[in-house]
């Protein structure tokens, strides 16, 4: 996700001599890749105070708010699939048009009203993707394992053995005859 | 060997098993769950079907949206809800390409893209005192000219630039106190008229330059008889008012600069006319609409200033706006309603004779009520013939597409205001349903086996494929329309602002059935009915299956607290209203009693204002029931302007004139006055009635056990500094409080008070069990915290001792009474949360046993689903392993966002959540349809 960097507007119109306007911009990857499952910056909406006041967002991500009394305000950024920390903007009465900010989440001072968002969020769960391993994994991959490892590396281990343990092994087996449900018992070797 | 591929089985398996299965796919979408978008009752609409390509209408709402529709289905293009106090003044399209809304008493103007629905510019307008607000639009769409927006409100004129929303020039009309009421400019001219009062005695008219705003000419002339408000335009020098007394027509007339007024009584134009006439506000050319009674004249000003009626009508429900359709000539549409239909007619303003259009469409008026609203739109047939269609806003605040003597689409958009909502259980599942009943004939049988066919054999084109789905919904388990083994499937019973009730299945949120109440309709003697609530009256189990569950629904007529009260029982199987009652006492309080009758029926107790008990159903049995319980029958009440907490209990039978056995006289128990000068009540929050606790105890680590106090009488109180009540940041943290009691309300006893310096409102909470958890801003750390208090009850924590247990000295079977002192203990703990809340709610489940989750309905619409273990008071930062092998989650200052258990979707903020059905994705949304399966799960438990 790529971040368009603003300059920053925290131009403030006053309109009278107590309230101003706070205005600020929002930053984010909206237009790159805003259109799929993530929102669209025409859904974002800024909103102060828990709902005081709502605005929208203009192009390139501009917002405002006109007539905002000096004093300490909360700035929610509501945008589906960001995730946005609320800020913290206090307008100044001795400074005329004064703003200053910061964000609750983090407490990180900004110098500028320019909101980014902090994370992606993801709705969904995402599907693993293809792989071999999965397959592998699944009971039917370790089935066909298990039956590898018989089919091939128990050859294998029959073929290191020692030749001599081997035919007598195999000497055993025909001396013995067809085995019997006894020799295979414990104790048959006995007599 | 062995050994080693048995380690490696287990490991795989422990691999693939930790991938958590926690919510949805992308893919899943739509499969398990369902969403719905309105937009609420219509205050405006402005048609765009100029150009090629999709048609549309631009409509503003009483819900304070603004949306694009799909003229041809009735869809959504796009949707923004503004700020609840940002209500919409007036709308319009400039340019052909910007949809202008004026908002907030004329003083924010903002343009959006008509296509996508992007905002293009946004002006604030600063006026200086409050009035009425003007919008006019130049109607022509040449650029270079005329792309001048004229604004007034707040007592100015404000001329802003279409293209960038910059204010040209502002011009203050209010120095000698006019009002304006109407502004317009005529065609190709460069003057802008402004018209209006000076008080109510006064009227004045302003000529202004279009280009700068140079007052050109200003005239005023007093009108002795005083004027009644309203000024309506009939030409652009001739107006049209009514006297105070509202039994004369003014015409004033602007002649050569000089006012001149000329009055009609309007008892000469309509014979036997008594009582009070209206103007309607529709803004014809040479003609206007006087409301008389039931009749609506049209009366036409001749040229040298007398009036002249031209027409009568009957039934007159709604007048359209004049329409242009050609050079000089301008249709408005007329919608008569006459017993099951209505008549929709399109006439000339100059020439009231002929029709242009006549249509007749049946409409049931107790399934819609009457129409309220209809704009009308043109567009030219093939053989060069001017069609109309019109579109209606109904009674139940439903929105109609009319077109051709048919309904091309209607809209329910009054689910957008949805003022409460309950549930119903489906009927049970009767055996040897036949197969003819559910495939309701065998062509549709065939032809839904031959598009499956269709989709198998991949020659199904989207459309086939749409319907495929359809049909595999339809027939789905969960859309069906009886009760399923774990209850799940439910009718949600909806009551919203209009007073239409609506049944929506839980399954696909279809619409089973829908009502207009009769009782909240408009008459002789309820004149501004209001719905109140929703309860359930008869929920029939056990030995009264037969009967078909039933639900109560009561409003008021008027909105001040003493209105009366009228009330319904709808039965809610068959959507039909069994009875209705009313107007009666008023209604102050609701109180659901835990006793119901032979039937199921439910025993409510409603408080009228003068503090009567009044005992419903009106029974015998039920008044017998209730006596035998009279003792153990006791309700609080809050008087939240005085800061009043009282507890009161039935005393006896009302002494009233006529003799009422089902009237009871109630006494006050206690009362607890908080300290107004520093203590304000802003919340107050109970348990849910129906809410079932599975267990009594709660077991923690070391095999130790802890009783929870379980009560259903706790009520949770929130007070702030009165200073405080205002919004974020109106106080600063040294003047702002937040306290927190913890109360019975039979005896009144505070079992516990807590302090949040420097915290203010607004407080939401939720309680449930024996703890409650509220949200609330910390305006020291300027964010927002959720605490949890829980309280337990010590006094049976002896009971923990095996050996009395066995020797039965345990105090297990001694009732808990209100009265005994409760030796309560209470922990809580803090946290920080990031988002402002609109509502909290918990899940429940029919037994109780599932764990909780707490459903958060955020200020950005989403609803996040937290559990419980994120606000246990017994949080530490480091957990002992005990405590983590108990699922203790470890401390941290603030409460995860997990975007997974996001059931994001959007509502209206006067819902809340009710009880089984903490979940409500319905009412002016958009909701994404990403339940994921614990949301779903809790959607399974609950509703």
């Amino acid at each position: 996700m790529s971040f368009f960097f603003f300059p920053l507007f925290a131009k403030n119109h006053a309109v009278s001599i107590r309230n101003y306007g706070v205005c600020g911009c929002l930053i984010s990857g909206f237009g790159v890749k805003g259109f799929g499952l993530a929102g669209k910056i025409s859904d974002a909406k800024v909103i102060l105070n828990g709902g005081q006041r709502v605005t929208f967002l203009g192009p390139g991500g501009y917002f405002s708010f006109h007539n905002v009394p000096a004093g300490t305000h909360l700035i929610e950024v509501v945008a589906i699939g960001y995730f946005f920390s609320p800020v913290r903007v206090d307008v100044s009465a001795r400074n005329p048009g004064k703003v200053q900010a910061a964000l609750t989440e983090n407490r990180r001072a900004l110098n500028e009203l320019v909101l980014e968002p902090l994370r992606e969020e993801q709705y969904y769960e995402i599907r693993e993707p293809f792989s071999i391993m999965s397959l592998v994994k699944s009971p039917m991959g370790l089935m066909v394992g298990f039956m590898l490892i018989v089919m091939f590396l128990m050859p294998k281990l029959v073929e290191n053995m020692d030749p001599e343990e081997m035919r007598r092994a195999r000497e055993e087996m025909t001396g013995q005859g067809v085995p019997s449900l006894a020799s295979l018992l414990p104790g048959a070797q006995r007599n | 060997m062995a050994m080693a591929i048995r380690v490696f089985l287990l490991l795989i398996l422990f691999m693939s098993s930790s991938i958590p299965g926690f919510s949805l796919f992308e893919d899943q979408v739509g499969l398990m769950d369902w969403h719905q978008q309105y937009i609420g009752k219509v205050k405006h609409a402005v048609f765009h079907t100029q150009k090629a390509g999709r048609k549309r209408v631009v409509v503003s709402t009483e819900e304070n949206v603004v949306a694009s529709l799909d003229l041809r289905r009735g869809e959504i293009f796009w949707r923004h809800v503004l700020g609840s106090n940002d209500v919409i003044d007036e709308i319009d399209i400039a340019l052909g390409k910007y949809v202008i809304a004026l908002s907030s008493e004329g003083s924010i103007l903002r343009a959006w893209n008509l296509p996508d629905g992007q905002m293009i510019w946004e002006s604030f307008l600063p006026g200086s005192k409050p009035s009425k607000s003007l919008l006019s639009v130049p109607a022509s769409v040449k650029v270079e000219k005329d792309n001048v927006i004229l604004v007034y409100g707040g007592g100015c004129l404000h001329a802003i630039s279409s293209i960038d929303g910059e204010i040209l020039w502002k011009k203050e009309l209010t120095t000698e106190g006019m009002d304006a009421q109407l502004l317009f400019r005529p065609h190709g001219s460069d003057v802008i008229h402004a018209v209006g009062l000076h008080g109510l005695t006064q009227f004045g008219a302003y000529l202004l330059n279009a280009k700068n705003g140079e007052l050109l000419k200003h005239d005023s002339t007093a009108f002795p008889g005083g004027f009644s408000g309203e000024i309506s335009f009939v030409t652009s020098d001739t107006f049209v008012a009514l006297d105070a007394t509202r039994s004369t027509l003014v015409t004033i007339s602007i002649r050569g600069g000089k006012i001149s007024f000329q009055q009609t009584h309007v008892s000469d134009l309509v014979q036997d006319f008594s009582g009070m006439a209206v103007i309607l506000p529709t803004k014809l050319t040479g003609i206007f609409a006087v409301r008389m009674n039931r009749l609506i004249v049209f009366i036409k000003v001749t040229d040298d200033g007398r009036l002249e009626v031209v027409d009568k009508k009957d039934h007159v429900a709604a007048v359209s706006d004049a329409l242009p359709v050609s050079e000089g000539q301008q249709v408005f549409g007329l919608i008569q309603n006459e017993g099951g239909k209505i008549h929709l007619t399109a006439k000339i303003c100059n020439d009231m004779r002929a029709n242009l259009l006549e249509e007749s469409i049946e409409m049931d008026h107790h399934q819609r009520g009457l129409v309220h609203k209809v704009f009308i739109n043109n567009y030219i047939r093939t053989d060069r013939s001017h069609g109309f269609r019109a579109l209606i806003v109904m009674e139940d605040h439903s929105l109609l597409l009319l077109q051709q003597g048919e309904i091309v689409w209607n809209r329910e958009d009054g689910l957008a205001s949805i003022i409460d909502v309950s549930t119903s259980e489906l009927p049970v599942e009767k055996d040897g349903v036949s197969v003819a009943k559910v495939e309701h004939n065998l062509f549709e049988w065939l032809k839904g086996h031959l598009l499956k066919l269709k989709g198998t054999l991949m020659l199904a084109n989207p459309d086939d494929l749409a319907a495929i789905q359809r049909i595999r919904l339809k027939s789905s388990e969960k859309s069906k329309m009886t009760r399923d083994h774990n209850g799940f499937r439910k009718l949600l019973i909806v009551l919203t602002r209009a007073g239409k009730l609506f049944a929506l299945h839980t399954g696909d949120g279809r619409v089973v059935w829908s009502l207009l109440l009769h009782s909240l309709r408009k008459s002789a003697a309820c004149e501004d009915p209001t719905p109140l609530n929703v309860y359930q009256w008869q929920v029939p189990h056990h030995h009264a299956l037969d009967e078909n569950p039933s639900v109560l629904v009561l409003g008021k007529c008027g909105y001040s607290p003493d209105a009366l009260g009228v009330l319904s029982i709808v039965d809610t199987y068959a959507g039909k209203e069994l009875n209705y009652l009313g107007p009666l006492h008023s209604i102050a309080q609701v109180i659901p009693l835990p006793f119901t009758d032979s039937t199921e029926q439910r025993l409510h107790l409603l408080i009228d204002v003068n503090k009567r008990a009044h005992l419903y159903p009106r029974t015998p049995e039920a008044k017998d029931i209730f006596l035998r319980e009279l003792a153990n029958v006791y309700w609080y009440s809050v008087e939240a302007d005085n800061d009043i907490l009282r507890g009161h209990a039935v005393k006896s039978n009302c002494i009233l004139e006529v003799a009422d056995d089902y009237c009871f006289d109630t006494r006050d128990l206690w009362s607890i006055v908080f300290p107004s000068d520093s203590e304000k009540i802003i919340a107050t929050v109970t348990r849910k009635l129906n809410e079932v606790v599975h267990t009594q105890a709660k077991v923690i680590t070391e095999q130790d056990v802890m009783y929870k106090y379980i009560s259903k009488n706790l009520l949770f109180v929130a007070t702030v500094a009165p200073k405080a009540t205002g919004a974020i940041g109106s106080v600063t943290p040294e003047e702002s409080w937040l306290v927190v009691y913890l109360i019975d309300t039979v005896t009144g006893r505070i079992l516990h008070r807590v302090t949040h310096h420097g915290s203010q409102g607004p407080v939401h909470a939720v309680f449930s069990e024996n703890w409650v958890v509220y949200h609330y801003f910390n305006s020291r750390s300027h964010r927002y915290e959720m605490s949890v208090i829980e309280i337990y009850d010590q006094s049976r924590a002896d009971n923990k001792d095996v050996w009395k247990l066995v020797l039965g000295k345990h105090n297990l079977t001694s009732p808990v009474s209100s009265y005994s002192r409760p030796e309560v203990i209470t922990k809580s703990q803090s946290y920080f949360f990031t988002h402002s809340v609109k509502t909290i709610a918990v899940t429940s489940t029919a037994k109780g046993i599932t764990s909780k989750h707490l459903l958060i309905g955020t200020i950005g619409d989403q609803v996040l689903a937290l559990d419980k273990r994120f606000l246990d008071p017994r949080r530490t930062v480091n957990p002992s392993q005990a405590e983590k092998e108990e699922g203790m989650i470890p401390l941290t200052d603030s409460l995860p966002i997990i975007p997974q258990t996001c059931i994001l979707q959007v509502f209206d903020d006067k819902n809340k959540f009710n009880s089984p059905q903490s979940y409500l994705p319905l009412s002016i949304g958009h909701a994404w349809g990403v339940l994921n399966q614990e949301g779903m799960s809790f959607v399974l438990d609950l509703a």
